[in-house]
């Protein structure tokens, strides 16, 4: 099982087998790099744990217990969850900061204890076979168990194809489950307990209203928080993106005195989605050494077999690919520690969909606003199809039905009809099998009950914060594309503190009419070049469909998409109809796959066809 | 059938629905409030107008009264040809 996640952590392999149980780790050496061999354990050896993260304040809970009497063998952030379990079980969660993935085997009371950090960085997986219960931090090596069946769970792929993430703890692996974002799940005589310990909330008796108060307290918390991400016994660089966000999190860093910053940067060979000049002002202004990799079409077309089995899921962009191909250029450098700006846009209101919302509601109350085209096109600069659009088109597209305003899902709506547009491509037996799910409506029952009573802005960032940033951006795009060459991610906005500050605040704070991250620009001022504070937002995007195309012009496609796009291939895995994806193929060769749909089409057929091709049909023997 | 109807549905059939014969897509089905077009699919339709029909669409003529069923393409391409003879083919 270990040896199908070796990447994870190639400096040491570490086993615990006694009883009923067994451990397994890889370590990435970070934190007491001669001292935290894992499995680790206690002084009279009842506990051990397996634990995938870090514990940023780590320091100052060893210092709390070791004035309780606790005695420590290490230096290790490992070593502090055990004593800290010692002392307060299950609950110790509440007092970590960090990310984390752990199992705990507790020998006196024959309990195991596995619990995933708050917002779901590190990711945990688990399933129950006849023999016995397996967990691990990726889904290839419970699948390396042979009673744990290889199959695609045909629900969870109509979730991805409404929402682009499965709601966990669906996977799209029939019987292996994930456990969601902050929760623990224990294990004890036989019975299962999977219980929250943490929850999103938006609390409006809570917000904090004063700007100039909260500017001062946002700085502050997020200098702290980027401070204990600083701890490591190794270097730690950063990403800049040439966005706000990285461009905030290596200004914070400059800040707390480090001298010497390395910052790695994607920068696209396609200029619609290169953002070079943005980096390079960033690492002017804060003098960083910068360093990036060029990313072109055929790159991520070269890589995007790694990526989906890196993934272990289906997705519907090919965003993750750069991201691959980054995380390879900084371990190359010698770092395996980097520092991003992940989270910001879900904390604190920078996403466009949260811009999108606050426009049609506006269009709803005001229909014959002259505004609404206007505003419209300010949101989308960057998408040269939309900006070419007239105003008939948009008034159209961004139409709000009258139902739609009641929807607890206002603001998601329209991305997810337009990504359920493309189910038409399943076949006619996964459609039979299908028959009868209803995404959405299972959403709505596990919303939490305070959801209603949040507003509307609130209501979209707990959307996009509780599915899409760990079923995706922290997944698909983070852990597995960091992790694939042993990078570790840390995320100064994904702070407990961070987001339960943001949480009180109110949503006219987060965004100014529609100045995205507004309090986030006046917190960090003159931190950051103004330029970059300025700049229109451009979400991070890559070249699509046209990636897998060979060489300009040409109508072939890369081997192992020509063979898995196949009619006998696409009969063969039975997902989608093989008459269906010929005409979206031979519309790619034609290069005439413009539209976001038929893009998010292509992608997501390929890529589910490689989760089958990989993880079912050929997956590696021992 | 007219030949402009015949290759309209055709475009339709093979670009649009991908060869799916179970969606019904009558003469006055809007295009966008069926999902058929997204908001970037327009420039795509515009682009098979103007090959095919060796028409020019005009940035005024991007109105969903002229581009939004088949029986508006239809009555779109039969005005362009009316205004401009030569451009049939």
């Amino acid at each position: 099982m270990i040896e199908m996640v070796n990447y994870r952590g190639p400096d040491a392999t570490g086993f615990h087998v006694a009883g009923p149980v067994g451990l397994a780790h890889a370590r990435l050496s970070i934190i007491d790099v001669g001292g935290g061999h894992q499995p680790m354990h206690n002084e009279d050896k009842t506990v051990w744990i397996t634990f995938n993260g870090e514990i940023f304040n780590y320091v100052e809970l060893r210092e709390e217990l070791l004035r309780k009497g606790h005695r420590f063998q290490s230096q290790s952030d490992t070593e502090v969850i055990i004593h800290l379990y010692e002392e307060k079980g299950e609950d110790c969660v509440h007092d970590l900061n960090g990310q984390w993935a752990f199992a705990i085997w507790d020998s006196r009371r024959e309990r195991l204890f596995l619990s995933r950090d708050r917002l779901g960085v590190r990711p945990l997986f688990y399933a129950g076979t006849p023999e016995g219960f397996v967990f691990g931090s990726e889904i290839k090596s419970l699948l390396a168990v042979p009673s744990v069946p290889r199959s695609i769970d045909l629900e969870a792929l109509d979730e991805i194809f409404t929402f682009w993430v499965t709601l966990p703890p669906r996977t799209i692996f029939k019987g292996v489950s994930e456990l969601p974002p902050g929760h623990s799940l224990v294990f004890e005589r036989g019975k299962t307990r999977l219980e929250p310990y943490w929850t999103l909330d938006y609390n409006p008796s809570m917000e904090v209203q004063r700007e100039e108060e909260a500017r001062e307290m946002l700085l502050d918390l997020l200098l702290d928080a980027t401070r204990i991400r600083l701890r490591a016994d190794v270097p730690v660089g950063a990403y800049l993106s040439g966005g706000l966000d990285s461009t905030v999190i290596a200004a914070l860093v400059k800040k707390l005195g480090t001298t010497h910053l390395r910052t790695f940067s994607v920068a696209f060979e396609d200029k619609e989605f290169d953002e070079s000049s943005f980096q390079n002002e960033a690492s002017e202004f804060l003098k960083t050494d910068h360093e990036r990799v060029l990313c072109s079409s055929g790159d991520i077309g070269r890589v995007f077999p790694d990526v989906v089995w890196h993934a272990e899921k289906p997705v519907l962009r090919t965003a993750p690919a750069p991201l691959f191909l980054l995380s390879k250029l900084v371990r190359e450098q010698g770092y395996k520690v980097v520092l991003t700006g992940e989270g910001s846009d879900e904390v604190l209101g920078g996403y466009d969909i949260f811009k999108e919302a606050k426009i049609r509601r506006f269009w709803a109350k005001y229909p014959e606003s002259k505004l609404r085209p206007i505003l419209l096109r300010r949101l989308y600069p960057y998408m040269k199809n939309l900006q070419s659009q007239p105003d008939a088109y948009l008034r159209a597209f961004f139409h709000v039905r009258k139902d739609d305003l009641d929807s607890p899902f206002f603001s998601h709506l329209p991305r997810w009809d337009m990504t359920s547009k493309l189910k038409m491509f399943f076949s006619r037996e996964s459609r039979e099998q299908m028959k009868g799910c209803n995404a959405i409506a299972r959403l709505g029952a596990e919303l939490p009950s305070r959801f209603r009573q949040w507003d509307g802005f609130s209501q979209s960032q707990y959307l996009e914060a509780a599915y899409l940033l760990p079923g995706y951006i922290l997944s698909s795009q983070g852990d597995r594309m960091a992790m694939a060459h042993s990078v570790e991610g840390r995320f100064p906005f994904l702070d407990y503190r961070v987001v339960e500050f943001a949480s009180r605040l109110s949503p006219r704070l987060k965004m100014k009419v529609l100045n995205e991250k507004y309090l986030l620009k006046a917190a960090v001022g003159d931190l950051i070049p103004r330029s970059v504070r300025n700049r229109h937002k451009q979400p991070y995007r890559a070249p699509d469909s046209q990636s897998f195309l060979m060489g300009s012009g040409s109508e072939i496609l890369h081997d192992y998409a020509e063979e898995l796009l196949s009619p006998r291939a696409i009969t063969e895995a039975g997902v989608f109809d093989p008459g269906t994806v010929g005409k979206l193929v031979a519309k790619a060769r034609q290069g005439q796959v413009i539209s976001v749909r038929d893009n998010m089409a292509f992608v997501g057929i390929l890529s589910t066809q490689l989760v089958a091709d990989r993880f079912i049909k050929n997956f590696p023997k021992e | 059938m007219t030949s402009i109807e015949t290759d309209v549905r055709q475009y339709i059939v093979d670009k649009l629905l991908f060869g799916r014969t179970d969606t019904v897509v009558n003469g006055d089905t809007s295009f966008l409030e069926s999902g058929l077009i997204d908001s970037t699919g327009v420039l795509e339709l515009v682009a098979f107008l103007e090959e095919q029909f060796h028409i020019k669409v005009e940035d005024e003529d991007l109105i969903p009264a002229n581009l939004d069923s088949i029986n508006a393409l239809i009555r779109f391409v039969e005005s362009k040809y009316a205004a401009s003879p030569d451009s049939r083919r």
